[in-house]
C-alpha cells in the first residue's frame, strides 16, 4: 500500500530583505562612512532604486518523508528548525518553493485550538462556524452537536457569547469541535500548549484514540517532548529545515535532548508588535538581572511594556516549563486582578517574584505571554524566552535516584522536621 | 474507499478548478456571510434597521440639497425615488470595496492557520452587503407607493442581472485591491478618498444625460449602465439600453477576470506576508 504522506524534495525559501534600521544610532552611521565610504554611497544609492540587499534563507530544505496509514509522527527541533514551516505547507497554508507532497486521504489541520472562533458569537454558533472551517460538513456537525457540547462540558453556556468564558471553557470548547472531526491525516501544531493538564490528558487520550482505534495518521508538531513520547511512535527531528533524525520516539528525543544547544537565540528589545512594545524582559535575582539563579533566594520576573491604544481581554504573565517544554507553571497579571483585562493605553512594569526553594536544581524556560484573549497574541514571530539554570538550594542536596521520572517537577520548599522519640 | 490523492506543489496559477473548489466550500461562504451579518448587528439597539437607516436619510439629505435647492434634473421622476436608486447601487458598490480591500488583513488569523480557497473572503464580504442591499430595496418600494408609482414588472426582472453586474464588479475591483493591500497598506488610505472622486463620475446624484454630449465619458464607467437601466425599468420612463448595459457587463467581466487573476498570484504568498 502506498504511504498516506509522501513528501519528496521539498523545499521552501524566503527572502529576508535588509533595510538599513531606523533605530541605529547616529554615532554608529558616522563610524561606518568614515571607515568605508563607499560602500555606505553603495547601500543608499541601492536603498533609494528600491534594490535592497537581498538574502535567502531556506526554511526547508530537501525532506524526503513518507507516514503510513495510521501512524502517528512526532515533529521536533527547536525553535526556528522549520517544523511549523512543514505543518503549513503540509496544510496548504503557505506553498512549497520547491518538491511535492502527496497527501492520500482527507486532511484537517489544527494549527492553533479555535481557529476562526468570534468572540462575540455564542458557543452553538461557535461550533458550526469552526466545524466549517476545519472542514466538516454541516450535516456532521449536526449530527455531532451532543456529543461535542458533552465533550467540551460547557453544556450551560452554549448559548453564551463565547467573549464571556474563561479561557479553560474556550479551549475546551474549541479542542471538542477539533476532536471530532474526522480526517484520514490530522496535523496538528502545539495545541497542547494551552488548557488545563487534565484537560490536556483528555485531549491526548482523544487523539490517542484517534489514532489507534480508528487508524488515523496524525503528525504532530511539538516542543513537549512528553506529548511526543505518549502520543508517536516515531519521530522526526529537524534541524536547521532538514531532517536530522527519524526513527523510534525515545532515540530521536534522546539525540534531540544531547544536540540541543545551550543557548537561546537572543532577541532585541524593544521590539513592536502593532500597538504594543516590549520594553523589557528580565529574570532578576538580588536586584540584577541574570540567567543562573541561586535556588535559596527568591527570583522575579520582571516585563516592562507599552501600549498605545487600549486593549480589551488583555493578558500578560508567563509560562515557567521545564526543559522538556512541558508547562510546569503559568501566571497571568489578570489571573489576580481581572480589572487590568481592559487596559488603558500606557507604559507599564510588572513584577512577579518567584518564592525560594520552588524549583530543584535544572534548566528552565519562562516564556512571555501577551496577548489580548481570542483576539490577538503579539510577539508571535519568535517566542520570548529566558532561559534560566537554577541551582539547588545549598543545604538540599538531591540523592541520585535510579529512574529519571522519579525526580519530579518542583521542590517543597521546607526541610524535614526531625523529632528524635527516643528519650 | 478510494480518496483523491492532494498533491502540494510550487506553482500554481488560476484555472477553473478554483472556481469548482469555491463551490466545494459554499458551505464555508455561507458561514462567513452568516458570521458576518450575525456580527456586524450584535449589540446594536435597532440592528438590522441600519441598512436601512443610512440610505435613507442620505436620500434626504441629497432630496434637499440637491433636488430642492440645486435642483438637478431627475428625468422627469421625483427626485427621492430617482437618488435613491442611485443610493442603494452605490451603497453596495463603494461597502463592499471599501471592505473587502482589508478583508483578507481582518481575517488574517484564518488565513494564517487554516487552508480554505481564499477567494471566498472577499466574495462572502460583498455577498453580506447583499443583504443590507435587499433591505434597503424594501424602503424604495414605499417611497414608490408613497409618491404614487408602482414598480415595473421589467424591473423587477432585470434586477437580479443589474445585481450580478454590481456584484461582479465590486468583487473584481474588491480582489484587485485587496491583493495589492496585502502587501502595501496604502491602499488603506488611497481608498476612502477613491471612493469619494468614484460618487462625483457615477450618476448617483444626477442623470449622466447632464453632461450633455459628453455623456459617452460616463459609460466608461460601468455602474452608469446599471443604474441608467435600473431607474429606467423599474419607473418605465425609458426603455433598456441594452447595447449599454451590455458593455457594463463585459467591463465588470473583466474586471473580474483580472481581479482573480491578480488575487491568485499573490495569493500564496498571504500567509507569508500578512
Amino acid at each position: 500500500m502506498k504511504p498516506i504522506i509522501e513528501i519528496r524534495g521539498l523545499g521552501k525559501r524566503y527572502n529576508i530583505t535588509h533595510r538599513p534600521r531606523g533605530y541605529v544610532a547616529l554615532r554608529d552611521v558616522l563610524t561606518e562612512i568614515g571607515k568605508r565610504p563607499f560602500r555606505f554611497i553603495e547601500k543608499k544609492a541601492k536603498t533609494a532604486l528600491g534594490r535592497t540587499v537581498k538574502e535567502e534563507f531556506w526554511a526547508l530544505k530537501d525532506i524526503n518523508l513518507a507516514i503510513g496509514r495510521g501512524e502517528a509522527v512526532g515533529i521536533i527541533g527547536a525553535n526556528g528548525a522549520g517544523k511549523s514551516t512543514l505543518l503549513k505547507i503540509l496544510s496548504r497554508i503557505t506553498p512549497p518553493t520547491e518538491g511535492e507532497a502527496i497527501l492520500r486521504g482527507r486532511v484537517a489541520s489544527l494549527l492553533e485550538v479555535g481557529t476562526g472562533f468570534h468572540p462575540e458569537l455564542t458557543g452553538r454558533e461557535n461550533i458550526f462556524l469552526n466545524a466549517a472551517v476545519l472542514g466538516m460538513p454541516r450535516k456532521e456537525a449536526l449530527r455531532k452537536f451532543d456529543e461535542i457540547v458533552a465533550f467540551s462540558g460547557v453544556e450551560q453556556f452554549i448559548d453564551t457569547p463565547v467573549k464571556r468564558y474563561s479561557s479553560g471553557m474556550y479551549v475546551r470548547l474549541a479542542f471538542a469541535v477539533a476532536a471530532h472531526i474526522e480526517p484520514d491525516i490530522l496535523l496538528i501544531d502545539e495545541v497542547l500548549a494551552v488548557g488545563d493538564a487534565e484537560f490536556q490528558k483528555k485531549c491526548l487520550g482523544k487523539m490517542d484514540e484517534v489514532t489507534h482505534e480508528h487508524g488515523r495518521t496524525v503528525v504532530f508538531v511539538s516542543h513537549n517532548m512528553d506529548a511526543v513520547r505518549q502520543l508517536c511512535q516515531k519521530a522526526v527531528l529537524i534541524e536547521h529545515g532538514r531532517i536530522a533524525a527519524i526513527g523510534p520516539t525515545e532515540e530521536v528525543i534522546a539525540a534531540y535532548l544531547t544536540k540541543k544547544s545551550s543557548g537561546p537565540l537572543g532577541i532585541k528589545l524593544p521590539v513592536d508588535d502593532g500597538d504594543v512594545t516590549l520594553e523589557r524582559f528580565a529574570v532578576v535575582q538580588d536586584g540584577m538581572e541574570t540567567t543562573r539563579i541561586v535556588g535559596e533566594k527568591p527570583f522575579a520576573v520582571s516585563i516592562t511594556f507599552e501600549n498605545r491604544t487600549a486593549l480589551k481581554s488583555f493578558r500578560v504573565g508567563i509560562f515557567l516549563k521545564n526543559a522538556l517544554g512541558t508547562v510546569l507553571s503559568r501566571s497571568f497579571v489578570q489571573d489576580y486582578d481581572s480589572t487590568l483585562e481592559n487596559l488603558e493605553p500606557g507604559r507599564r512594569t510588572v513584577t512577579l517574584s518567584v518564592p525560594a526553594r520552588l524549583l530543584r536544581g535544572d534548566e528552565y524556560v519562562v516564556e512571555l505571554k501577551l496577548f489580548t484573549f481570542g483576539i490577538r497574541t503579539y510577539f508571535t514571530a519568535s517566542p520570548i524566552e529566558k532561559t534560566i539554570t537554577v541551582a539547588s538550594p545549598v543545604d538540599y542536596n538531591e540523592l541520585r535516584s535510579k529512574n529519571t521520572d522519579w525526580r519530579g517537577y518542583f521542590l517543597i520548599p521546607n526541610a524535614w522536621q526531625i523529632d528524635d522519640n527516643n528519650k | 474507499m478510494r480518496e483523491r490523492a492532494l498533491v502540494i506543489k510550487p506553482k500554481k496559477t488560476w484555472s477553473l478548478d478554483d472556481f469548482k473548489e469555491i463551490w466545494r466550500y459554499r458551505e464555508l461562504l455561507f458561514f462567513f456571510v452568516w458570521r458576518d451579518i450575525k456580527v456586524r448587528y450584535k449589540q446594536t439597539a435597532i440592528g438590522i434597521l441600519w441598512a436601512v437607516i443610512q440610505p435613507f436619510i442620505t436620500m434626504v439629505v441629497f432630496s434637499v440639497f440637491f433636488g430642492t435647492l440645486a435642483k438637478i434634473p431627475s428625468e422627469g421622476i421625483p427626485y427621492p425615488i430617482f437618488v435613491y436608486t442611485g443610493i442603494l447601487f452605490w451603497q453596495f458598490f463603494s461597502s463592499s470595496l471599501g471592505d473587502s480591500a482589508n478583508t483578507l488583513i481582518t481575517n488574517a488569523s484564518l488565513v494564517t492557520k487554516v487552508y480554505f480557497p481564499r477567494l471566498i473572503i472577499p466574495i462572502a464580504d460583498t455577498a453580506t452587503k447583499l443583504v443590507d442591499l435587499f433591505f434597503a430595496s424594501i424602503v424604495l418600494l414605499f417611497i414608490m407607493i408613497y409618491y404614487h408609482y408602482t414598480p415595473h414588472l421589467m424591473g423587477i426582472l432585470l434586477a437580479p442581472l443589474l445585481l450580478l453586474i454590481s456584484f461582479l464588479g465590486a468583487v473584481g475591483a474588491g480582489l484587485i485591491l485587496s491583493a495589492i493591500n496585502v502587501k502595501y497598506r496604502d491602499v488603506r488610505y488611497a481608498l476612502p478618498f477613491f471612493i469619494q472622486i468614484l460618487l462625483f463620475v457615477t450618476p448617483v446624484i444626477y442623470p449622466p444625460s447632464i453632461a450633455g454630449k459628453y455623456s459617452w465619458i460616463l459609460a466608461i464607467n460601468p455602474m452608469t449602465g446599471v443604474l441608467k437601466a435600473a431607474r429606467g425599468s423599474l419607473l418605465g420612463t425609458e426603455p433598456v439600453n441594452w447595447a449599454l448595459l451590455g458593455l457594463s457587463f463585459v467591463a465588470v467581466s473583466i474586471l473580474f477576470f483580472v481581479g482573480v487573476a491578480l488575487f491568485k498570484r499573490t495569493e500564496r504568498y498571504f500567509a507569508d506576508i500578512v
